[in-house]
């Protein structure tokens, strides 16, 4: 006789599991993040390296620049950025979605030191002279674009305005990231000049609010006045390595990758029909709650899915399937030396247990390894990997054994072994 | 023979019934160890084929925004009038519709603006564009590398723990055999090696330990079973071909249902991850012959030889 409670149970988990799934799906599609190779965008390490002679690069500093970056980001208005240093004194700025690809490095890589010298490029003021964040872009009577300042203490501005004005040149020149052996006289006769301006200073000016004239676009202004209002990088920036990704290039691998993953799952379910049967059925279940947990957690964790990361899950699902198929072998195993199906299940449940958790937690360490030393690509494979195989433990061993079990134990596959995939003929007699 | 009464009362599959695997070790040892001389030779003539991750250099992907075959030699010609050196340009992707060239020089930021907006002109697509300084690619093989080995060890000494030492070594052996087929068949194909290399070599290592475990498993379990002090060839080898025979079929299916995916991958999959497909294709292959026609047939010699110099040990000491 065939018990009913068994069954009721069956079917109440799969229907409440199968309601709360559908439920969750799309806060989950919504929340994934995608990395800048499936989304476009792009990202540069940079190498970071001392400003000045003698300036050590420690963890202060690294983080101070990364806050420096941080603030830059926000001005572009990049919604998941992502910047991590590696190696202790490199910083990878990941940048997906972006735009305008040309702005954003140039916004990032800017030491943005602004100075303000003589014609013998005698520092006459710094960035630390300014009031911080009180950029703003204006345009003069002749509608150029230009930037204004408000500088800390206007008797400052008098005392070098009146130097400046009895020298000859009188000028007042602007520079962004000055360097050591840049010369005004040099460059003043250059069609494309390395400073910004060189206004002539013809009184002594005692005001607070400086003007800085001479940029070609409005653009142009508005990356200076972002620049000066997120403040000057502690340290210099060299890029050592980049990599874009066009925004069509990244959707079409996504697609590819899914669709490719669709197909080899849906010849596993198949397989694991055809080869198990009803085995395989619930081997098929669980494997879909282990699809929906899998993404759930990644996007709990708040990891970034990248292509080898979408590649990681469906390599997981199939070893989710080596633990399936492991305890279906063995349970097959038991009913063709003779055991009733509920001392088979027992049997073989018990006797497959060791064998998987012994194969998945050497790929735990595998992944693991990898999580530690592996840099972001490598790393959103390794988080994709650890997940899988800690979720095979929940889905594939006790999902798999509590869905069976119900069956079992309702009596309903008893006597009957070609559910279970196998032929009455292979039967041991006792 | 008491173990043949074994098999018989265990054994049901009248296919993998018949199978010898330690008959024929001789021709998997042969095999594999010519496989392994030439993936050497290989590596000392063709080399591998290093992608910008590991060597230096700029990539450049062009995807057609109609999806039509991108004109390679076009590519190739405008690149070079910018003053580049273009290597190893080819054509990927569904419709050919994906050129990519690499690039010997590091392409600066304003280079790589400049080079954008050129191929947005003459192409209207957006290229997908990497440059890698000799420093930082350098580090990631190293860092690769040095992964590997970590892995390998700490996978090891757990082995060791759940099982034994001889089965840990056999079992590590083929895995090592299996990361050196997959370098041996990229240098052959002369296929590019990219940083996806790497997981896709770590990942077999995963696999391949785990095929060589689920069938030690089986001859741990055997060998208590069978109640007896194993000593010759012949007993140990009866061991381990009824083991793997009764785990054939598990092997057999679990490596389809990772295949399955795998070949979908690469067939249908982007061609950005063709490298890591490959090597999980080759790997996944090897990974299933090496655990059962390398490590295990190799267990039960090096088994047999160690209880053999015991035993020898133990008579010299008894005439003593």
């Amino acid at each position: 006789m065939v018990k009913k409670g068994h069954l009721f149970s069956f079917f109440a988990i799969l229907i409440v599991a199968g309601v709360i799934m559908a439920m969750i799906a799309q806060p989950i599609i919504h929340n994934v993040k995608l990395g800048l190779d499936l989304k476009g965008g792009f990202e540069v390490l940079y190498q970071v390296e001392p400003l000045k002679a003698g300036q050590k690069i420690d963890k202060d500093t690294m983080s101070n620049a990364v806050a420096a970056i941080n603030k830059r980001i926000n001005v572009l208005g990049v919604s998941e950025p992502n910047i991590s240093i590696e190696n202790g004194n490199r910083i990878r700025v990941q940048l997906p979605g972006v735009k305008d690809e040309k702005r954003a490095r140039k916004l990032l890589s800017t030491t943005a030191n602004l100075t303000f010298r003589d014609y013998k490029d005698r520092l006459m003021l710094d960035g630390s002279d300014l009031v911080p964040g009180k950029a703003k872009v204006g345009f003069d009577n002749l509608n150029k674009p230009l930037v204004t300042l408000r500088l800390k203490d206007p008797n400052k501005f008098a005392k070098v305005t009146r130097k400046i004005m009895n020298e000859n040149p009188n000028v007042l020149v602007i520079w962004l990231d000055y360097q050591k052996g840049d010369s005004f006289l040099k460059q003043v006769n250059k069609k494309k000049h390395k400073f910004i301006s060189a206004p002539s200073v013809d009184s002594v000016l005692n005001t607070s609010d400086v003007q800085i004239t001479g940029m070609s676009s409005v653009q142009e202004a508005t990356t200076l006045k972002d620049l000066l209002n997120s403040g000057s990088l502690p340290v210099k920036m060299k890029e050592i390595y980049s990599n874009s990704v066009g925004a069509q290039f990244g959707q079409d691998s996504m697609k590819e990758t899914l669709f490719a993953g669709a197909i080899g799952v849906a010849v596993i379910f198949l397989f694991m029909l055809f080869f198990y049967r009803l085995g395989g059925l619930i081997a098929d279940i669980t494997l879909v709650f282990y699809v929906f947990i899998v993404m759930g957690v990644f996007v709990g964790l708040q990891a970034v899915l990248t292509l080898p990361g979408i590649a990681a899950l469906i390599l997981g699902i199939g070893m989710a399937v080596d633990a399936n198929i492991i305890t279906l072998e063995r349970i097959k195993d038991e009913i063709r030396s003779g055991k009733t199906i509920l001392s088979a299940f027992r049997a073989g449940n018990h006797r497959a247990l060791p064998t998987v958790v012994d194969a998945n937690i050497t790929t735990i360490i595998a992944a693991a390894v990898l999580f530690v030393l592996g840099e972001s690509a490598i790393k959103g494979f390794a988080v994709m990997l650890l997940i899988s195989n800690i979720i095979t433990f929940i889905t594939s061993i006790y999902g798999a054994r509590l869905f069976l079990g119900l069956l079992v134990h309702s009596k309903l596959l008893n006597n009957k072994p070609g559910l279970l995939g196998v032929k009455r003929s292979d039967i041991r007699e006792n | 023979m008491k173990t043949d009464e074994k098999m018989n009362y265990k054994h049901y599959n009248k296919f993998y019934g018949r199978l010898d695997f330690m008959k024929f070790r001789n021709v998997f040892f042969t095999v594999s160890s010519v496989l392994i001389v030439l993936g050497i030779i290989s590596l000392f003539v063709f080399k591998l084929n290093l992608g910008v991750d590991f060597s230096s250099g700029t990539r450049v992907d062009i995807q057609s925004p109609t999806n039509q075959t991108m004109p390679l030699n076009k590519v190739v010609r405008s690149l070079q009038k910018m003053g580049y050196q273009t290597e190893e340009p080819v054509l990927s992707g569904a419709h050919n519709d994906v050129a990519t060239v690499q690039l010997r020089q590091v392409l600066n930021q304003n280079q790589v603006a400049k080079l954008r907006s050129a191929m947005q002109k003459q192409f209207g697509a957006n290229p997908t564009i990497s440059t890698v300084s000799p420093q930082v690619g350098r580090d990631l093989a190293k860092n690769g590398i040095f992964a590997l080995i970590l892995a390998s060890i700490f996978i090891i000494i757990y082995v060791w723990i759940r099982f034994e030492f001889l089965q840990g070594l056999t079992a590590v052996l083929a895995l090592i055999h299996d990361a050196f087929i997959i370098i041996t068949v990229f240098s052959l194909l002369h296929i590019e090696v990219n940083i996806l290399f790497i997981s896709a070599v770590l990942t077999i290592v995963g696999y391949s330990i785990n095929d060589s475990i689920v069938t030690f498993d089986r001859v741990r379990e055997n060998i208590k079973l069978s109640r007896r002090r194993l000593a010759t060839l012949q007993e140990f080898g009866d061991i381990v071909n009824l083991s793997i025979r009764e785990t054939l079929t598990r092997s057999v299916n679990t490596v389809l249902t990772v295949l399955f995916p795998v070949i979908c991958l690469l067939i249908f999959g982007s061609p950005s991850i063709r490298t890591f497909t490959i090597a999980l294709f080759v790997g996944l292959i090897c990974g299933v012959y090496s655990s059962i026609c390398i490590a295990c047939p190799l267990w039960a010699v090096m088994k047999t030889k160690y209880v053999a110099s015991r035993k020898k040990k133990r008579t010299v000491q008894v005439q003593n």
